[in-house]
């Protein structure tokens, strides 16, 4: 499995980039989750006496 | 001198309790001679002398370990831990205090094993020698951190190797470029940085760990 | 932000000559020197921590760590890349600066297994902070280590290629490196946001139920 220095160079570049797009796909769905849980919170909020949304 | 006679009264104590019980010190050994035993086995036929000598160094770190994990179990179950860190003395005293009776312990086993590693192995000169003393005081100032650290976790069997290898790196390093190197003056001057640095970081920073 | 990496992908074309392996170098020394740059912010935040006792810098500190772990294994794999295209192994221990990231990213690695294994609290945070802050005293001391055990370990048969940086090269470099720390500054702010507002939350549903 020898590879060419060519391709090894946009392998190195496309690890990096690969692993920022994962990340940033993290962070999405962990602001996803943190949405729908303020919704939550509000729904809660909004139950409780003395609240006005 | 008060912080000098609390550190004295605390590595007392560990010792004395060893004294007693006497389960340290001679798993420590026992652990250590087999270790070398195995590495007999273990190395292949011809693999150079000087692969001893990091086999050593394997050996050494890991009774090291067991060292320190024996001697911070008892004042995690027992509490003790608390119990001194109430104690109107100053915190990194009984770092020192830990750091010294483990240093005791492990020069001990060494006083044993290091002959015999001579006997089935290789000859130790006396750079090597003062390699492993450095690399020892260096195990055990690290370790008692690390161990002080890892006494407040569930997983603290598994926990005090993992932090402590790392750390333990340089020392070993050291210790067989000691042994090894034609040019060992550098590598004991290395364990002396390793010692200062660490070794003060340690005693500084024990006080942070264990209290709440 | 985004902005950042398609700078720096851009700036790739702006290559010389001395082979097409030399351009790893533009990513895979950003990325490490940045990996260092977030152990050293770790560092300074567990001091912030340890001396002014400020909670909000336990937070900070981990976050940091946290980048600077996945910037260094990201530097293992670039490097590891960049030696199978200079030398046609995926690994060898007389890169001295793979090595010590090896070392430092064990370490680190630790870092998370006792944040993970102890209970939230002063406790966990002191212990993290100095734990960070050995991280930092590691690194130099590990260096020497390093340099010290090619004398027994390895003949160093890879020597290293310094490029004499043309002027063109080194601009290059200054805004790959650019572009990676701006990036990584980025991601520690998100990250740590997202942190605090989950702490933040976490409290606001206890305070309502």
């Amino acid at each position: 499995m020898s590879w060419s220095q060519g391709e090894l160079v946009a392998a190195a570049y496309a690890v990096v980039f690969f692993f920022v797009l994962v990340y940033v796909a993290i962070i999405a769905a962990k602001l996803v989750r943190l949405q729908r849980e303020t919704a939550e919170l509000v729904e809660l909020a909004r139950g409780k006496p003395g609240v006005d949304a | 001198m008060t912080y000098l006679a609390d550190v004295a009264a605390l590595t007392r104590k560990d010792l004395r309790v060893e004294l007693r019980g006497r389960d340290t010190l001679p798993a420590m050994l026992l652990f250590v001679l087999a270790t070398l035993v195995v590495f007999h086995f273990a190395l292949p036929e011809g693999s150079g002398d000087t692969a001893a000598y990091g086999l050593l160094w394997v050996a050494i770190v890991f009774t090291a370990l067991l060292g320190l994990a024996r001697a911070w179990v008892p004042e995690q179950e027992h509490r003790v831990l608390d119990g001194l860190v109430l104690a109107p003395c100053d915190r990194s005293a009984i770092w020192l205090g830990k750091t010294l009776a483990t240093l005791v312990f492990l020069l001990a086993a060494q006083a044993v094993a290091l002959p015999v590693f001579v006997l089935f192995f290789e000859p130790l000169h006396a750079a090597a020698l003062a390699g492993v003393v450095l690399a020892d005081v260096g195990i055990c100032a690290v370790g008692s951190l690390m161990a002080a650290m890892a006494a407040a976790s569930r997983a603290r069997e598994v926990l005090l190797p993992l932090l402590v290898l790392p750390l333990a790196i340089p020392l070993i390093v050291g210790g067989v470029g000691a042994a090894v190197s034609a040019d060992a003056e550098r590598f004991i001057l290395f364990l002396l940085l390793y010692d200062a640095v660490f070794a003060v970081l340690s005693w500084a920073s024990f006080e942070y760990v264990v209290t709440e | 932000m985004g902005l950042a990496l398609v700078l720096a992908l851009i700036v790739a074309p702006e290559d010389a000559d001395q082979g097409i392996s030399q351009r790893i170098f533009y990513i895979h020394v950003p990325i490490a020197l940045t990996a260092y740059f977030c152990f050293g912010l770790g560092a300074v935040k567990a001091l912030l921590l340890l001396w002014r006792g400020d909670e909000r810098y336990d937070l900070e500190s981990y976050v940091a760590i946290h980048q600077g772990t996945i910037f260094g294994a990201l530097t293992l794999i670039t490097g590891s890349i960049w030696a199978r295209a200079s030398w046609g192994v995926w690994w060898t221990w007389s890169s001295n600066q793979l090595v010590l990231f090896l070392v430092l990213f064990l370490f680190y690695c630790a870092y998370f297994m006792l944040r993970f294994s102890l209970e939230e609290g002063q406790r966990r945070a002191r212990s993290s902070a100095v734990y960070a802050l050995f991280g930092v005293a590691l690194i130099p001391v590990s260096f020497l280590a390093i340099r010290l055990a090619d004398d027994f370990i390895h003949p160093t048969v890879f020597t290293r290629d310094g490029p004499q940086m043309s002027a063109t090269m080194f601009t290059t470099f200054l805004v790959a490196w650019a572009a990676v720390t701006l990036l990584a500054y980025v991601l520690y702010r998100v990250e740590l946001a997202g942190k605090r507002l989950d702490a933040d939350l976490r409290e606001l549903r206890e305070a309502l139920q």
